[in-house]
């Protein structure tokens, strides 16, 4: 299934909203899309993931990409399906992002 | 290719000199080689000394035709190097390889077959077995296939914990093996990741240090095959066969599908650091998965095969690492090689040591004769990087060098002490004319590191190859049927003994017997100066069966069986106790050998023997016993003296024990003749010997006294 991506930016946090699969084809569009939000220096930076079913390591990689250009972001993934929890655990990235189960009024800028 | 809006970012220190095909490149650095990502494009940089021609062979991940094939033009090569930056390639999607051309004259050496799609010998990521025991398209032109790495992983503040090497108990452990049964319930079962999830139970046991069999990239499929009678598949389940010596083993990460298993071990390496656990690698530098004139050309035998190999002079492989070739290590463009990879491990994964495998083969010249000074060892002693790694060199080869205590070390090196493992062996299974040797192996064999220190020797009783502890007291004869060699692989001379019974027996007597064997031994290993190491499982008495080769049993037989941690819990905390007891006395684990003396003015030598009678060691060829008694005031921060009285015979005997200091009494904390929980005691727990001037040793036990200040409740 094609990826399917949204972006906004309300306040101090941006947002991309993933769905389908993050493969390595559809990772060089996302991670323009991060550099791009990354450019209004966003506090946070949400990653709406709940129908993304698959994430390559393109995909994971932007994860590092984004807190390594912008060290004191703070990166959630809301809602990810269980086999991409799985990975990042096994990877070690969860210690740096925040995994939750729904966006908060804080999270929504 | 990577969109004009991602280019965009990065700065434009190359530019594209060429296009082919529509790939635009120019010509590249010479070093680092490999292939390493540079701004806008990835230099690949390669050596060989006798190619006429090399090829550049880039593949879109998992595809079997290739996107392109790019020839070094001329103006690209320096000296032997040919470099080469391509642009605009997409890092995650990518696969490359080479094609060499030159002379195929296996007389002089050379094997060049164009035909053939190489890897780079440094490639740090490896795809083709991203999922263990996945069966491989075996028609796929390119088995092997080498990706990039990234230099990503977020380590926060970790660094490799520089332990004092003296201080360190090792834990061997396959890392496939640690977690596949069922029994481990772990996440991920048989992967680095199943490891983190048993790391509160290393933790618990009290290790410091874990050893990983090899984790580099290597074929499980190589010489696989089924059992003729039992139809059992065969796989190369320990991997000591390197494809590539900076990438791991893609099948031992569950995210190797995704080809993150950098990340994966990495992640373990941190976790076990956070934990207080050092690690320590297996390493296989003295040969390549290519096996001999028959094998398949992977890498080395088409780039370089006259410099990577040792051959002799019809052109064959010399075959001092029983495995069909040996690395020309002593080879300045290989010695390199070694020194790089070695480099990464530590820098990039931060890893604590490496263990080297047969490691006399890395002191060998380009002839293979043994040299005196030999370059690469010593220039893995001093590297700057390596500085604070422990190396540990199996001192031994396929090829007959034995260099247990004459390993060239530069002050640097330890080794693994085959020596201590006969020796503790025989002594433990009731030889006679062991008691001298034992009071040296005790001491961390200042015959043979006299020079070094204790720390230059591992102290093992059972590693992977040969008997586990277990099996060590229940077999008398290797039983490696499994296998399919008709028996003829796999140690004959295991120094074992089954106490009566070959195999597994309903003999209480035997089984109790057992028990108590796997108790002295270790009772053994961590009393004694030097670096003790035992084999994963061995704490809750692992068995293989008999098995002592399990070289390709990717099952049950070699796979750690949890339900052993309850089933053999009385061990299981002996073990865990002893462990305990020696991080607990400094005495122990001292840097320095024993002197034999009081040099503390502490009225006792820092250590004196004694037989049943005290002062009286009996070194005869027909003693087994044998009795010490450390001096607590020999050591900083050791609260109190420890006397251990061994006595391997088949009957108990009476100890005359030193008085112990005014005010202190002695109280048993170790007898192995005891069953749980009066086999081991916490200090304070332990009964105490009042005024008694002797002790009954049971018959083939071992006891520990410390010396404490008197309690009158007690």
């Amino acid at each position: 299934m094609p990826l399917e991506m949204s972006a906004s930016t309300e306040g101090k946090t941006a947002r991309l909203n993933l769905s389908g699969e993050l493969d390595g084809a559809s990772a060089a569009s996302v991670r323009d899309a991060v550099d791009k939000a990354l450019q209004s220096r966003p506090e946070r930076l949400v990653l709406a993931v709940e129908n993304l079913t698959f994430m390559a390591s393109a995909g994971l990689r932007i994860l590092i990409f984004a807190k390594q250009k912008q060290p004191d972001l703070k990166i959630y993934i809301v809602k990810p399906q269980e086999a991409i929890v799985d990975t990042l655990q096994k990877t070690g990235f969860y210690q740096s992002v925040y995994i939750v189960d729904r966006e908060t009024e804080e999270l929504k800028g | 290719m990577k969109s004009q809006t991602q280019m965009d970012f990065s700065r434009i220190d190359y530019y594209p000199t060429h296009q082919q095909h529509g790939y635009r490149f120019r010509r590249g650095r010479t070093l680092p080689f490999g292939a390493t990502v540079v701004p806008n494009g990835v230099n690949f940089s390669i050596f060989s000394s006798a190619a006429t021609s090399c090829t550049l062979v880039l593949f879109r991940k998992h595809e079997r035709e290739p996107m392109v094939e790019i020839e070094f033009p001329r103006e690209f090569r320096v000296g032997d190097v040919y470099s080469m930056i391509v642009f605009d390639l997409d890092y995650e999607d990518l696969e490359y390889g080479y094609r060499f051309g030159g002379p195929w004259e296996p007389r002089i050496g050379h094997r060049f077959d164009p035909s053939k799609i190489v890897c780079d010998p440094y490639a740090r990521v490896i795809g083709g077995r991203d999922v263990w025991c996945a069966k491989p398209d075996w028609d796929d032109i390119y088995q092997h296939r080498a990706r990039l790495a990234f230099d990503d992983f977020d380590w926060e503040d970790d660094r490799p914990l520089e332990i004092t090497t003296n201080d360190l108990v090792i834990y061997e452990l396959h890392v496939r093996g640690f977690t596949a049964h069922n029994s481990a319930r772990v996440s991920a079962p048989g992967t680095f990741a199943g490891i983190i999830d048993k790391i509160p139970y290393l933790k618990s046991l009290g290790v410091n240090c874990v050893e990983l069999m090899p984790i580099f990239e290597f074929d499980e499929w190589e010489n696989s095959r089924q059992h003729p009678e039992t139809g059992q598949l065969l796989l190369n389940y320990w991997g000591y066969s390197t494809l590539a010596f900076l990438a791991p083993k893609a099948g031992y990460a569950a995210t190797g599908r995704l080809g993150m298993q950098v990340d994966e071990v990495k992640n373990l390496i941190k976790q076990l650091h956070q934990a207080g656990i050092e690690v320590i690698l297996d390493v296989v530098l003295n040969h390549t998965a290519e096996g001999d004139h028959r094998g398949p050309t992977i890498s080395f035998r088409g780039i370089d095969n006259k410099n990577y190999y040792m051959l002799t002079p019809e052109g064959y492989y010399y075959n001092f690492s029983g495995c069909g070739n040996t690395l020309n290590c002593n080879h300045p463009v290989v010695r390199n090689l070694v020194l790089d990879c070695l480099r990464y491990w530590a820098a990039d994964y931060h890893v604590d040591g490496f263990r080297f495998d047969l490691a006399s083969i890395l002191g060998r010249d380009q002839n293979g004769a043994p040299l005196a000074n030999p370059p690469l060892l010593e220039s893995l002693a001093l590297d700057p990087v390596l500085s604070k790694c422990k190396l540990i060199a199996e001192a031994w080869d396929a090829g007959g060098l034995y260099q247990v205590g004459s390993f060239p070390a530069y002050n640097r090196w330890a080794e693994w002490n085959g020596k201590y493992r006969d020796a503790v062996r025989k002594f433990l299974k009731g030889d006679m004319g062991l008691v001298g040797e034992i009071a040296t192996r005790i001491q961390g064999s200042p015959d043979l590191y006299y020079y070094r220190g204790p720390a230059a020797s591992i102290n093992f009783i059972t590693c992977h190859d040969g008997f586990t502890l277990y099996d060590l007291f229940s077999y008398n004869e290797k039983h490696n049927e499994a296998n399919g060699e008709h028996n003829n692989d796999g140690a004959n001379d295991n120094n074992s003994w089954n106490c009566g019974a070959e195999g597994e027996t309903r003999d209480d007597s035997v089984n109790l017997l057992r028990l108590q064997l796997m108790k002295n031994a270790f009772c053994m290993l961590m009393l004694g100066r030097g670096v003790p190491m035992f084999l994963m499982g061995d704490e809750v008495g692992r068995t293989q069966h008999g098995n002592n080769n399990s070289y390709c049993q990717d099952n049950d037989l070699s796979w750690m069986d949890w339900t052993l941690v309850q089933r053999n819990s009385e061990l299981l905390r002996f073990v865990t106790m002893m462990i305990h007891f020696r991080r607990a006395n400094p005495v122990l684990r001292a840097g320095a050998f024993y002197q034999g003396r009081d040099y503390v003015g502490s009225g006792k030598p820092d250590i004196s023997f004694h037989g049943t009678q005290l002062w009286a060691p009996d070194f005869s060829p027909g003693s087994r016993c044998l009795a010490f008694l450390l001096c607590g005031k020999h050591a900083q921060d050791q609260q109190g003296d420890i006397y251990v009285a061994m006595n391997m015979y088949w009957e108990g005997l009476p100890y005359q024990i030193p008085a112990p200091r005014a005010g202190e009494c002695w109280r048993i904390v170790v007898n192995t003749s005891m069953r749980a929980p009066y086999d081991i005691f916490e200090v304070a727990d332990a009964p105490s010997l009042g005024d008694r001037q002797e002790i009954i040793v049971g018959p083939r036990s071992m006891m520990v006294l410390v010396a404490q200040a008197c309690n009158p409740s007690a």
